[in-house]
């Protein structure tokens, strides 16, 4: 008896360590959310105490690296969100139609076999997309458009709405398959065709599931880095013309990164700052769907 | 009667369109993949299978950035993988459901969602400088596995729901206790679709180049690297750096490194999705 009791106190003890252990481990989650912020805040400090909040809101020309110095955030702010609205306008009415196609339309076995080819698009590392931009996409476009630069945010954009199609496709179908059947079926009842379903009952009432797969896709094509900094240049410029070199926060962050900026300096500290608008923009993005997602889970369910 | 017809023409058109928006996305893939091949294939040999970086293209190879990416790949994989499922288990077997776990909860879906490259940031800060690490293969590593902790995560999570209750009353009526049931009963089962998730965070980590990039990863390395506190490349940021040369010769190798890129990452994501197939028919049994 006395053994049996002893062999189970050891049990105890290596159950009590072996949660903590875990507990431990899904801790780090935390640190790593507190480490970014707080890392972000310190050089962004240290950032602010030289260039004033008003100019970097305010000013609009960003030259942290000429002799001439500027550090107004607009000109790369703005073109981030042009190479992301190009990929949106692109992701957006194809992934939404592929989703209502594949939902309403298609039979289950088509749905389940072409799932895993479109999620391959996400798959594909982006500085391949890259290449494809510059190497593929531009030289084609020039083409067409004359006077159209090498670099430039239309195909950087248009490739990047390429890769983000599964983030609004895969999201969007989940929404749409959430969608209770009795809702279409009386809407067949009344005698209604399959497009007249999908645009006046199922997108409706999917439409907080399809939001948040947009939004979701917006702050995927706001952080992607390597597409925009292989085809869309290094120049940060205020500008809504897609054929002329741009600059985004994500590829300035890369051209700092392959100089060789001492580490302290104001050069090296503006990475931190472009680093903080990022990180806000993505994460109210962020949160808009996932508080959206919360909303939407409350109907169904 | 007519309203009745263009409804239905409408209807054939949408179910036209729809074909034509599912094959987009694979044409342009497609497309994309022929020129790589037609670019890179020529180039594709031996030779440039285990050159070292020069600076003329006809000798240049990938031998130190793939050195490089395999490395990353095995480092961050020994790192990553325990403390993911860890934190999965814990978070679905004893997170009970308090504060603490629906912030957890709330905070690993927003780390899902911050850009790769503030990643970079934070692995520059904290693993090169302050932990002193420099831009070494472990400083890249610990940033990639940070990077993808919230894929491993989540997909834990989702394997161990799947594992039927009826499993773990079993266990627990055989006098086993929680982490014997976890250890023996719920991780065997679930282990198909854990490593499913863990593959495909590795494909994503080593297509990665921007966190890299930050954390001091470098264009040109001359050998490859023996010790995980050398300086490195990865195929990416190799990739990177020779599409940004003007010659030819270079898009070309850049080209040929792309197919070896694909390779791997095809070859990770169908092993993933033949081990999640075999996951599901068995969970269904």
């Amino acid at each position: 008896m006395l053994i049996l009791s002893d062999k189970m106190k050891k049990r105890k003890i290596i159950e009590f360590s072996i949660e903590k252990l875990l507990l431990a481990s899904s801790l780090i989650s935390i640190l790593t959310t507190g480490g970014i912020i707080i890392v972000l805040t310190i050089e962004g400090v240290a950032f602010f105490k030289e260039v004033s909040v008003i100019d970097f809101l305010t000013d609009t020309e960003w030259t942290p690296l000429f002799t001439q110095k500027h550090f107004g955030i607009l000109p790369l702010l703005s073109g981030t969100i042009l190479t992301s609205f190009i990929a949106i306008a692109v992701a957006l009415p194809i992934g939404l139609s592929i989703a209502v196609f594949l939902s309403e339309y298609s039979s289950v076995r088509f749905r389940e076999l072409i799932k895993p080819v479109l999620e391959l698009l996400a798959a594909v590392p982006t500085v391949i997309y890259g290449f494809f931009a510059l190497i593929v996409v531009t030289p084609f476009l020039q083409k067409l458009i004359p006077g159209m630069s090498s670099f430039n945010s239309l195909s950087a954009g248009l490739v990047m709405g390429i890769m983000i199609i599964p983030y609004v496709s895969s999201l969007s179908q989940d929404a749409l398959l959430a969608v209770p059947s009795s809702l279409r079926e009386a809407s067949y009842g009344m005698g209604a065709t399959r497009l007249q379903t999908s645009v006046k009952v199922m997108i409706p009432a999917a439409s907080s599931g399809i939001i948040v797969s947009v939004i979701l896709a917006i702050s995927r094509a706001v952080g992607e880095t390597m597409i925009v900094a292989i085809a869309a240049g290094q120049q940060p410029r205020l500008t809504l013309n897609p054929l002329v070199p741009v600059e985004t926060i994500t590829a300035y962050i890369v051209q700092v990164s392959l100089g060789d900026v001492p580490h302290g300096s104001l050069e090296y500290r503006t990475i931190f700052a472009a680093g903080i608008t990022l990180f806000v923009f993505t994460l109210i993005l962020n949160n808009i769907s996932y508080w959206f997602k919360r909303k939407y889970q409350e109907k169904y369910e | 009667m007519n309203n009745q017809v263009k409804n239905r023409i409408k209807d054939k058109l949408f179910s036209i369109w729809g074909w034509i928006s599912v094959s987009i996305g694979i044409v342009a893939l497609a497309v994309f993949i022929i020129d790589i091949l037609f670019d890179g294939l020529p180039v594709l040999s031996f030779r440039f299978l285990t050159s070292l970086p020069s600076r003329i293209p006809e000798k240049a190879g990938i031998f130190t950035a793939m050195m490089g990416t395999v490395w990353i790949f095995i480092l961050t994989a020994v790192i990553a993988f325990p403390l993911g499922v860890a934190s999965g288990v814990y978070l679905e077997e004893y997170g009970i459901k308090n504060r603490l776990s629906k912030l957890l909860e709330i905070n690993i879906a927003n780390l899902a969602g911050v850009p790769s490259i503030i990643y970079g940031l934070l692995g520059l800060e904290i693993f090169v400088r302050i932990f002193r690490l420099g831009n070494s293969i472990l400083a890249g590593s610990l940033t990639l596995a940070l990077l993808i902790l919230p894929i491993i995560i989540v997909s834990t999570r989702e394997a161990i729901k799947a594992v039927p209750q009826s499993l773990r009353d079993a266990s627990y009526a055989l006098g086993a206790t929680k982490w014997q049931t976890i250890w023996y009963q719920v991780l065997p089962a679930s282990f198909g679709g854990i490593l499913t998730g863990v593959i495909l965070a590795l494909s994503r980590a080593i297509g990665e180049a921007a966190p890299l990039i930050v954390v001091g990863a470098l264009a040109y390395v001359p050998f490859a690297p023996t010790s995980p506190m050398d300086n490195f490349s990865v195929l990416p940021i190799q990739i990177f750096n020779w599409i940004s040369r003007p010659q030819k010769g270079f898009i070309q190798n850049a080209a040929a490194a792309i197919i070896v890129l694909l390779i791997i990452t095809f070859l990770l994501n169908g092993i993933a999705m033949y081990m999640r197939n075999r996951w599901q028919r068995k969970m269904k049994i």
